[in-house]
């Protein structure tokens, strides 16, 4: 713990990014496609979506588990954690790190999850309710449940640390980088993956979302998901996510690992419940990750938005902005129009993003969203990059219900 | 260097098996009575495991409306109840300080029931891969995403700060606990609706658990079922139930004037990446877990009076705490009672640590220990003094609760009665 008086403890910062998006697998294809406006969204081909009112997807081709992994671990998960293994994998190749050559406890995993395997789940059920119960599989009791993923990373990384699992719908994302964060100051341990991937892109994941109303039923793939759009009429699901590598600055630099950035900031907020006077709670999410991060809105370059591209949460996000940035005061950008809404992998990969944008000086354009809607006050960054420089950029996020999370990141080094 | 804080528990509330609310459970922990049974919510016959320890929860006794009643899982109805029940307790009326009041739950199944219920419906019991969304209820999604839970006691309490369900499988109820002492102590909030519920009694979960041959195949009495640290103990009995204590800072319960009913001083979590459901026979993640907590709580391992037990009645969770246990406490972990309340109310996954932390607080307020129940014929492999079957009236101070779950997650959370409390 920081005693009182101490000076603050360094922010973390992340050394590794494991991408896995709809429209690129891998950091490098990700951030491409993100920057040229290539999208991920099309027709659903993984299940016969023909009967239902919604057949549009972020689905996650490019990802083919047998590439990337034995066929045990396969076989005993969901594909929410074959994304995560690899993803895990590819950020702990970069950053450099050895988990297992950390001290003893001081490596975490923390990861969110939206709704569980699915996939794996409705297999299951299929051969209990077709069946009966003695075909239900061995691997149900460890697939499909929500601590899934940070379970199997723990073990294959040897990393026994502090572990954790939230569920905050989409929001959930940015509060397990933020737990992360928070151990990280306390010097409680010296790295963690965290993150989180989501994939419910089967028969059975896809009907509780139709039956939620938060669905596009457009047909057209450049236009069904176009958040702060006049006529926005829903999101398009997607899969996949990033898995982060955040760590102590002091053991990155021993290493001689580049970081992305820093996560200097991050806070949570709720809604009131529905009918509520009270304002929707994200104005203060973003205002209470920014107080700890020691910035005034006027040092935030970019915000990665939550873009629910519902017409009340788009307008309830944009009065935030403007009322925390003035009309027009800072660069907004939802890349997420090229992948569609990913659930707790969805946060983490505008983190990606964001990273991505602080190192490279350019914000990833929003999709398919008219130049000509009426003006709400947004800089909207539309169809095209951005090159600018990005110091610190927020990344906001907004989960089903009421959950709201924001969180800060910043470049390296600050100028001082 | 200065402890970190403790948060102070000033209300409790329980959904339990044999009877709603903290003193129907009570009362059933301390006279040692079980409520096991043969499973009444499905046909049991096929299943290898056919006993649970069922909640027989009336939603309009409980104050919810037939509307809440009907668009809400069990789970979901229990942690309401549960809430509401402990914010009562605690006397903080709903909406009191939004902005201050923050809400941890966990849970590991979610809404497993209600999605099993209407997966059966829309997939025409199984026929239909592709199911068919014209049969899904409208509120279908609230099942789909477990966070409901947080949002149904968010509102509950009129609580605006952070919500968030943690989900770290059967060591959930203790995390969630855990992380709402985490939001006291780094200022995010003062006060924390902390607790986690379950309602994991379905046909998919039996299954589960039979494939893998964790619960118990007993097919003898029922009240007999649940035999945590018995030589003849044959896997956990599936249970549900939510229990919801509220966490404040000490300044803030200070502040108004609150009871006191115990100090949440310690928590701590490691993972033994060693295998998803195995447990390295040493218990050492556990006994790390518990050191951990101990520091925090500025306690020694002589100083704990009670320690309550994850105690599961499988094979391997016994002797594994057992050894994480004498691994800790030393000498003293053969003078200190230990005692499994699993044996009377099962083990309802996600939901018991939050149950068992709450029978830790009433232990304190009480002074007595909870037995465990069904402890006829000692394992010569868990030889520690576990409370066989009648509790025991003693001098209660300091707690010490454990669990251990599937994921390979160790957590150990330490109570201290406030004016035991070392500055």
């Amino acid at each position: 713990m920081t005693s009182p008086g101490a000076a603050p403890a360094a922010d973390p910062v992340v050394t590794g990014i494991g991408a896995i998006a709809p429209n690129g697998v891998g950091t490098d294809a990700y951030w491409q496609s993100a920057l040229s406006g290539k999208s991920g969204i099309d027709a659903v081909t993984r299940f016969d979506a023909s009967s239902y009112p919604v057949r549009l997807a972020g689905e996650a081709t490019g990802f083919v588990a047998e590439e990337h992994l034995p066929s045990r671990l396969i076989k005993q998960t969901d594909r929410m954690t074959h994304m995560a293994f690899t993803a895990a994998e590819w950020a702990l190749h970069e950053a450099g790190l050895d988990p297992e050559s950390l001290p003893e406890y001081r490596a975490s995993v923390i990861t969110a999850n939206s709704s569980g395997g699915f996939e794996f789940g409705q297999r299951e059920l299929d051969n209990l309710w077709r069946k009966g119960p003695r075909h239900v599989g061995a691997y149900q009791s460890i697939a499909w449940f929500y601590a899934a993923t940070t379970g199997q990373l723990s073990i294959r990384h040897g990393m026994r640390g502090p572990c954790g699992v939230l569920a905050t719908e989409q929001a959930g994302g940015l509060d397990a980088l933020g737990r992360a964060r928070r151990l990280l100051r306390e010097d409680r341990i010296d790295a963690a993956l965290t993150g989180g991937t989501d994939a419910s892109l089967c028969p059975w994941g896809f009907v509780p979302q139709l039956a939620g109303a938060r669905l596009s039923r457009c047909d057209d793939p450049r236009r069904a998901y176009r958040p702060f759009s006049p006529d926005a009429e829903g999101h398009v699901p997607g899969e996949g996510g990033a898995i982060l590598v955040m760590e102590r600055p002091e053991a990155a630099r021993a290493r001689g690992a580049v970081p992305y950035g820093r996560i200097s900031g991050y806070a949570a907020t709720f809604d009131p419940p529905p009918g509520s006077p009270r304002p929707p709670g994200l104005r203060r999410a973003a205002e209470r990750a920014l107080a700890e991060a020691r910035l005034a809105p006027e040092q935030v370059d970019a915000v990665f938005a939550d873009a629910a591209g519902d017409p009340v949460r788009d307008r309830e996000e944009a009065e935030a902005l403007r009322g925390l940035f003035g009309p027009r005061g800072v660069p907004v950008t939802a890349p997420k129009t090229l992948t569609g809404r990913i659930y707790a992998g969805g946060a983490p990969l505008d983190t990606a993003a964001a990273l991505l944008a602080v190192r490279h000086g350019v914000l990833p354009p929003t999709a398919g969203v008219p130049a000509d809607r009426p003006d709400d006050g947004l800089d909207l960054v539309l169809d095209a990059p951005r090159e600018t420089p990005v110091r610190a950029a927020l990344v906001l996020a907004r989960g089903e219900g009421g959950f709201n999370a924001a969180l800060v990141v910043r470049a390296p080094e600050e100028p001082r | 260097m200065t402890a970190p804080a403790a948060a102070a528990v000033t209300g409790l509330g329980v959904v339990a098996p044999g009877g709603v609310g903290v003193p129907a459970f009570w009362d059933l922990l301390t006279s040692g009575r079980t409520a096991t049974r043969t499973i009444t919510a499905f046909d049991p016959a096929p299943f290898r495991s056919r006993v649970a320890a069922e909640c027989d929860f009336d939603p309009s006794a409980a104050g919810l409306s037939p509307a809440d009643a009907a668009r809400l899982d069990r789970a979901a109805q229990f942690a309401v109840a549960a809430a509401r029940e402990a914010l009562a307790d605690a006397g903080i009326a709903p909406g009191a300080d939004p902005e201050r009041t923050a809400v941890s739950i966990g849970s590991a199944v979610g809404c497993t029931t209600s999605l099993e219920r209407e997966y059966v419906r829309v997939s025409g019991g199984g026929r239909h891969w592709e199911v068919d969304h014209a049969y899904a209820v409208p509120h279908l999604y609230d099942f789909h995403v477990p966070s409901t839970f947080a949002r149904e006691v968010a509102w509950t309490a009129g609580a605006e700060g952070p919500a968030a369900v943690v989900s770290t499988g059967c060591t959930s109820g203790l995390d969630a606990v855990a992380h709402g002492l985490a939001l006291i102590r780094e200022g995010e909030a003062d006060v924390v609706v902390a607790g986690a519920t379950d309602a994991p009694i379905s046909p998919i979960t039996a299954a589960c658990f039979d494939a893998i041959r964790a619960t118990t195949p007993s097919d003898g009495d029922p009240a007999r079922a649940s035999r945590p640290f018995d030589r003849t103990r044959d896997g956990f009995v599936l249970a549900e139930g939510a229990a919801v204590l509220v966490l404040e800072s000490t300044a803030h319960a200070a502040r108004r004037g609150a009871r006191v009913l115990a100090h949440v001083s310690g928590a701590a979590n490691r993972c033994n990446a060693f295998h998803m459901t195995g447990l390295r026979p040493d218990g050492r993640e556990m006994s790390a877990a518990i050191d951990d907590a101990l520091a925090q709580a500025r306690t020694a391992p002589e100083d704990i009076d009670y320690v309550n037990a994850h105690g599961s009645g499988t094979k391997q969770n016994d002797r594994h705490e057992t050894a994480a246990v004498k691994r800790s406490l030393g000498h003293h972990a053969h003078a200190v009672p230990v005692s499994s309340i699993k044996s009377m109310v099962g083990h309802s996954l996600g939901a018991i640590g939050s149950i068992e932390l709450a029978a830790c607080v009433l232990a304190m307020r009480d002074d007595v220990v909870p037995p465990t129940a069904n402890l006829t014929e000692p394992d010569p492999e868990c030889d520690l003094d576990y409370v066989p079957l009648t509790a025991r009236d003693q001098r209660v101070d300091t707690v010490l609760s454990v669990g251990s779950g599937f994921g390979g997650f160790q957590t150990a959370v330490v109570l201290t009665r406030p004016e035991r409390r070392p500055s």
